[in-house]
């Protein structure tokens, strides 16, 4: 009986999996005819057929848009999964931890260096952001107050401020007329560069960050344990630990590179991944992925139909993101131990 | 008798220290029997476990398993081999008791593997073992102090070991579910496992150990059967205060003396 249940439970969570699917090539469907040509709304698909010019806006404005929204969505959650389960924190995400920062001032560093080469920003991005989760961590290790979960985001907060201060340092000296812009443009956060060849410049990255998380998915779960447990268990801690951070830093700061900073999708989508696919990574994490895209999605299309000027698409995931993480905090069922 | 563990000159210091915590040990873990180790607090038993499961290396002297040298086990074997029961462990995420206890077969799971069907059915007797059987559907967040006991017990028997350690299986819990706990771990031990425990009630090693190790100051202060270890001399000098020992049918009772 208890292994029927086991069974049942593992279909449920697989059966949601389908439908989460659906959703999204759903989602994609309508994203792909929705906008302001020929007329503000969704568009006739029969149209794509007859009219040249909305058969282009659909296959190389709003296609390769699409992509890089759902990637850089999964890609976001499941760093935010990854994250939660291996410091043993449901408040993390890799913005809490300096991560983003760390990325967005290595990414500056780059426009001002090199002028906007996408490798350059995607290089300087991957290794600033994997330099402020070690010193994030390390920091976290030798703070004297608190938890271990309070150590770890305070000592995210120090981190991610030092690296806003210094890209802020950046913002100063950088030239106004050509760097500057190109920083604060890419600062708010949004896809409106989204084109084939920035799609096809950080996409196979997190297209192989993903498959191996999605691989080496149950044994994230035993990461989640106690160190000394986890290693009794026949598990080899740190380097594991390490290769599935440095996995999920990349693919964060690969989608921070093209997109700017994009918060709160790594904080939420993961909780409301573990309340509708339970806390087994096997279906959590695919199910978070699936959720990421879908939400991410949802923003960047709002982001570019609601007004006549497109909104930025971290202002519309922050502002969500935080709403949802408000009232997560205040249902009953969430107990974090600081 | 053949030693599953055997320790000869084993040292160990917590880097910054003076004192080391474990100083010259020799101790053998006989197999197939239930071993306690008592101490008081700070004589080193949570070092002495961190040396046995491999998580600390010792600075001096050497730690054998099953004639092997611990360090030439694979991680893979030494997960198949010996067995961790931590004495509490937080979850922070709600997996289900089955889930938990399905993470033990790790050690039999090639690194980009998910549990088979086998794997299981592995858990699911571990979790009759224990008698869990009742909760194997509720998440691990909710369960009480002496069921999480069990849920520690059982994914730690899902590793099929032929060693068991564990850390204070019986401190946090109540008369009844101690007993229980005892009882499970006299039926482990019929089965030709060897366990090694740490407690700091005597009578529990009374209860179940064929032997009994005592240690003090990173030492054994003196490892034997059972009988002859739990004597009020030994164990005052062990603890420091005066303790007796009496008789009760075939069952020794420790008592503090007043």
């Amino acid at each position: 009986m208890m292994y029927d249940s086991f069974i049942q439970r593992s279909n449920s969570y697989r059966n949601k999996l389908l439908l989460a699917l659906l959703c999204l090539v759903l989602s994609v469907l309508i994203a792909l005819l929705l906008g302001r040509y020929p007329r503000a709304g969704l568009a006739n698909p029969a149209r794509i057929l007859t009219d040249p010019l909305l058969a282009r806006i659909v296959l190389d404005v709003r296609l390769p848009r699409i992509l890089l929204a759902i990637t850089g969505g999964a890609a976001l959650a499941a760093s935010g999964f990854v994250f939660q389960m291996l410091f043993a924190n449901p408040l993390v995400e890799p913005g809490f931890l300096g991560v983003s920062q760390g990325a967005a001032f290595g990414a500056a560093l780059a426009i001002v260096l090199s002028g906007f080469s996408a490798l350059a920003v995607q290089l300087s991005a991957t290794v600033f952001g994997l330099l402020a989760l070690v010193l994030s961590y390390r920091l976290a290790r030798l703070f004297r107050f608190g938890g271990w979960i309070l150590r770890l985001v305070l000592s995210g907060i120090a981190v991610g401020a030092v690296f806003s201060s210094a890209l802020a340092i950046i913002k100063l000296i950088a030239d106004p007329t050509t760097s500057l812009q190109d920083i604060t443009f890419w600062m708010m956060g949004g896809l409106w560069n989204g084109t084939w060849k920035a799609a096809w410049s950080v996409m196979p990255v997190m297209w192989i960050a993903l498959t191996v998380l999605l691989i080496i998915r149950w044994r994230i779960n035993i990461l989640s344990l106690d160190e000394r447990t986890a290693h009794s268990i026949g598990i080899a801690v740190s380097r594991e630990k390490s290769l599935v951070l440095f996995i999920a830093t990349v693919a964060t700061t690969a989608i921070i590179s093209v997109a700017g900073l994009v918060g709160w999708v790594g904080l939420i989508i993961p909780h409301l991944g573990r309340r509708v696919f339970g806390s087994d990574a096997r279906f959590a994490l695919p199910g978070s992925m699936v959720m990421g895209a879908i939400f991410l999605l949802a923003c960047d299309t709002l982001g570019r139909t609601l007004l006549s000027s497109e909104i930025p698409l971290g202002v519309i995931t922050s502002l969500l993101g935080a709403c949802v993480f408000v009232i997560i905090l205040t249902r009953k069922q969430t107990e974090v131990k600081l | 008798m053949r030693c599953a563990y055997r320790l000869e000159e084993v040292s160990y210091r917590y880097p910054g220290r003076s004192k080391s915590a474990v100083d010259g040990l020799d101790l053998c873990i006989p197999e197939g029997m239930t071993t306690v180790l008592l101490g008081p607090n700070g004589a080193g038993k949570s070092t002495l476990m961190d040396l046995l499961l491999r998580w600390r290396q010792p600075e001096a002297g050497n730690i054998s398993l099953f004639d092997r040298e611990l360090g030439s086990y694979r991680r893979k074997d030494l997960g198949r081999t010996v067995s961790l029961v931590p004495q509490e462990e937080g979850s922070r995420f709600s997996f289900s008791v089955m889930e938990y206890v399905l993470f033990g077969r790790s050690p039999y799971l090639h690194e980009l593997a998910s549990p088979s069907r086998e794997d299981v059915d592995i858990a699911r007797e571990s979790i009759r073992l224990v008698g869990i059987g009742e909760i194997a559907d509720r998440t691990v967040t909710t369960l009480s102090g002496g069921e999480h006991q069990l849920l520690l017990l059982a994914r730690a028997l899902a590793q099929q070991p032929r060693v068991l350690l564990l850390d204070e299986p019986t401190s946090s819990l109540d008369p009844g579910n101690t007993a229980r706990v005892i009882d499970i771990l006299k039926s482990l031990s019929k089965r030709g496992i060897t366990l090694f425990f740490t407690t700091h009630d005597p009578n529990v090693a009374a209860e179940c150990a064929h032997n009994v190790a005592m240690m003090s100051q990173g030492k054994i202060l003196y490892s034997g059967p059972v009988g002859t270890a739990l004597t009020s001399e030994l164990l005052s000098r062990l603890y420091d205060t005066p303790m007796e020992t009496f008789l009760h049918g075939d069952k020794v009772v420790v008592l503090r003396s007043y």
